[in-house]
């Protein structure tokens, strides 16, 4: 991970000092709720329906095991003894006082941590690719980058009141796995032929009530112009993006306005000022950002053959399911499982922190990440020790081995604690992963992303998701609409594809019947084992999926008068 | 009466604003004439007006500023800021940030030097974002207590961009071996 100098530690602890003076500021009275509020969102907190929500930035999912003790202990000391990862790449602790944040900021300094941009219309936390610098597949280890694009974001003055939140993902992997297409601005490194370093840049993506996938605006920028032709697209959406309507306010509305031809005209010509200023970066910085990472002392060792003597079926699953490939021989990557069924996604008590701390020291080097699916990955675990990491893992009910299938269900925290959610979305998690309690029948299913939002600000992308689900509100209750089709990584001819609503809503109790009706018009229409969820809706579109979900005209009928009843 | 700050100290203000009533200036009075311009104060005009009356209002003895709303084009400035000694930035509200792309434009691009004033709700806790992007003098909303508001430049020393008032980015001024924290 990035070791801060004492530049870095200043400005992170000026930071605090400043918080705890707007603080002392409010409690005095002498900041308006409205004033403070732009401030206090600045550095991750909010007001929730029960207590504040402070939102912890783990900048691109890196953590090293002593943050992860001191998140442990902050949870325990100033909250309930958890935490939540969210699908930014960050933590959400849910009882914080507002009196202790400035406090809990204090202690986070002291690990290098804080909660600069976690929320307001700014650029927030940088998400990238949990895989980076231990993939096989990667062209460019998006870590530096990622850590440059942070200090560039940092109290950037010019663009510390945009029209609206603004979200920067990157992958260093053609396959994606930060999901570029659905960001504000999404940078996929790559290549070109003469070898030099680039970025394909897309602009106007997301979630949210008014989704879309980004165009590329250009297809390959040299890595020296990364800073300056983002503050050319910053520039232009700070002037003109739409302040009248905060639902028009993302930065796709002013490119689907302005139209994506005439949109890049105007980025280009901002940025033929700015191409070679003083923000156009240099060989020197790269290599210093980079030299202070730490890197993994790997050992010199050879690929192991798939231990299955004497392991047993559970070990097999999970090592099919939550092991994924190193580039460096020997060693693996390794995702804990944090949607075990009945525990909210993304939770994890402050004991389980302490005791994958202790994992993370003993069998990965000292540095975890968190993923945007809401799980923790050690990156660098030997082959040989894989045995061993389930057991402990297993233990600590973290072995679930359920990564990218069905049951490792991608949600928000929803109406159990999210004031602007319409509906729960830990329940409904909880109940589809109870249908399917049978790992056979998981396993069978294959790859399967399902993801549910407690409204349509989205939080848990459910417009990606192979399945996704949509909390909303019907006269005071609680329905569920179901999409089929998206997905956050590339399908033929697109980044990224969003899904399309099946039909009706579905009460609470609905929805497991929903997912089993679709899941079974998938396993008739299959080619193979090999034919994914997502590929069968894209060969044979959402038709007779709708078409089993609301065939049965009983049920229709009875679904058409509880809607009748409502409405 | 809102407090001016100017290179972070208490100042007095005698610039006086063209703004009200600028119908009076525009257009024909009951007189038969168009209103003339006082010769010898320090006189702010918004945009419109100085498009259509710029000429006189600079022959003056007095000197002359400009006002500009937030959805307006630095750019529409370019050719007459030798002759502005003020430029005021309005934020309508302190969470609109138009104002401080229009600042560093004026600054860096079209290479302003004089006075660079932001207007309406200046706020404390904006002041030294709004001093980065090249504002030297601040109109304090008058509820703001102008002895804190001073605090605000010195609540973070150093900054990873460049800026107007850094114009080297962090990382062209880093010290290669910095010790680690």
């Amino acid at each position: 991970m990035y070791l801060y100098d004492e530049i870095d530690q200043r400005i992170v602890d000026e930071r605090v000092a400043q918080f705890r003076d707007q603080t002392r500021r409010f409690l005095a009275g002498k900041l308006s709720e409205e004033e403070f509020r732009a401030l206090r969102l600045r550095n991750g907190l909010y007001i929730q329906k029960h207590a504040p929500m402070l939102r912890i930035a783990i900048p691109y999912g890196i953590l090293a095991s002593r943050q992860l003790r001191k998140l442990a202990h902050i949870a325990r000391t100033w909250d309930r003894g958890y935490g939540h990862f969210s699908t930014r790449q960050n933590l959400q602790l849910n009882w914080p006082k507002l009196e202790d944040v400035p406090e809990i900021l204090a202690e986070l300094a002291t690990v290098q941590m804080h909660a600069i941009q976690t929320s307001g219309n700014c650029v927030r936390n940088i998400t990238t690719d949990h895989f980076a610098g231990v993939a096989p597949d990667e062209v460019v280890d998006s870590l530096v980058w990622s850590e440059i694009l942070r200090q560039w974001s940092t109290f950037h003055p010019e663009f510390t009141y945009l029209p609206r939140k603004f979200k920067i993902a990157i992958s260093g992997s053609p396959a994606d796995r930060a999901a570029t297409g659905v960001h504000d601005i999404g940078l996929l490194a790559l290549k070109n032929g003469a070898g030099e370093t680039g970025f394909r840049v897309l602009v106007g993506g997301g979630l949210g009530r008014t989704p879309m996938v980004g165009f590329v605006i250009r297809e390959f920028l040299p890595w020296r112009h990364l800073l300056t032709y983002i503050e050319a697209i910053l520039r232009v959406y700070n002037r003109y993006g739409r302040r009248d309507n905060i639902h028009k306010a993302r930065i796709k509305i002013l490119v689907k306005e302005r139209g994506p031809e005439a949109f890049r005209a105007e980025v280009d010509a901002e940025w033929a000022h700015l191409e070679n200023g003083p923000a156009m970066l240099t060989e020197s910085e790269v290599e210093r950002v980079s030299a202070r990472f730490t890197r993994p002392q790997y050992e010199t060792l050879s690929d192991e053959p798939l231990q299955t003597k004497g392991t047993g079926p559970g070990f097999i699953s999970w090592r099919s399911r939550n092991v994924h490939p190193h580039r460096v021989p020997g060693y693996a990557a390794v995702t804990l499982s944090l949607k075990k069924t009945g525990v909210p996604p993304g939770d994890l008590t402050a004991d389980q922190m302490d005791a994958v701390a202790d994992l993370t020291d003993r069998y990965s080097f000292g540095e975890l990440r968190v993923t945007h699916e809401q799980n923790l990955v050690l990156a660098d675990v030997r082959q040989r020790d894989l045995h061993a990491l389930w057991i402990e893992a297993r233990g600590l009910g973290l072995a679930t081995p359920n990564i990218g299938l069905l049951t490792n269900i991608i949600a928000c925290p929803g109406g159990d604690f999210c004031s602007l959610a319409n509906a729960r979305s830990i329940p409904i998690a909880e109940a589809i992963q109870r249908r399917f309690d049978d790992l056979d029948y998981v396993f069978d299913i294959g790859e399967l992303d399902l993801n549910i939002s407690g409204c349509m600000n989205a939080c848990g992308h459910h417009h990606v998701g192979h399945i996704g689900i949509l909390g909303v509100d019907k006269n005071g209750e609680e329905w569920y609409q179901v999409e089929v089709g998206g997905s956050q990584t590339r399908v033929p001819g697109a980044p990224a594809a969003l899904g399309r609503v099946v039909g009706p809503s579905f009460s609470a109790d609905e929805v497991p019947d929903a997912i089993e009706r679709l899941i079974e018009v998938y396993l008739e229409q299959r080619d193979s084992d090999a034919e994914r969820f997502i590929d069968v809706v894209h060969r044979i579109g959402v038709a007779p999926f709708k078409e089993r979900v609301y065939g049965n005209t009983g049920q229709r009928r009875e679904n058409l008068e509880r809607q009748l009843a409502v409405a | 009466m809102a407090t001016l700050v100017k290179d972070e100290r208490i100042s007095s203000d005698n610039w006086q604003s063209l703004e009200g009533g600028a119908q009076r200036w525009l257009s024909v009075g009951e007189d038969g004439f168009v209103a003339d311009f006082p010769q010898h104060a320090d006189l702010i005009a918004p945009l419109a007006l100085l498009k259509v009356r710029g000429k006189e209002l600079f022959a003056r003895a007095g000197r002359s500023g400009a006002v500009l709303e937030p959805h307006e084009d630095p750019a529409a400035l370019a050719a007459m800021l030798e002759r502005l000694s003020l430029i005021a930035i309005r934020f309508p509200k302190f969470g609109d940030g138009r104002g401080y792309s229009i600042a560093r434009l004026l600054r860096e691009r079209y290479g302003y030097r004089g006075e660079l004033r932001a207007i309406g709700d200046v706020l404390r806790d904006q002041l030294l974002f709004m001093k980065r992007s090249g504002f030297d003098s601040f109109s304090l909303r008058e509820d703001q207590d102008p002895d804190e508001a001073l605090a605000a430049f010195g609540e973070l020393s150093e900054q990873y961009q460049a800026s107007n008032t850094q114009p080297q980015p962090l990382f062209r001024r880093r010290p290669h071996e910095v010790r680690a924290a």
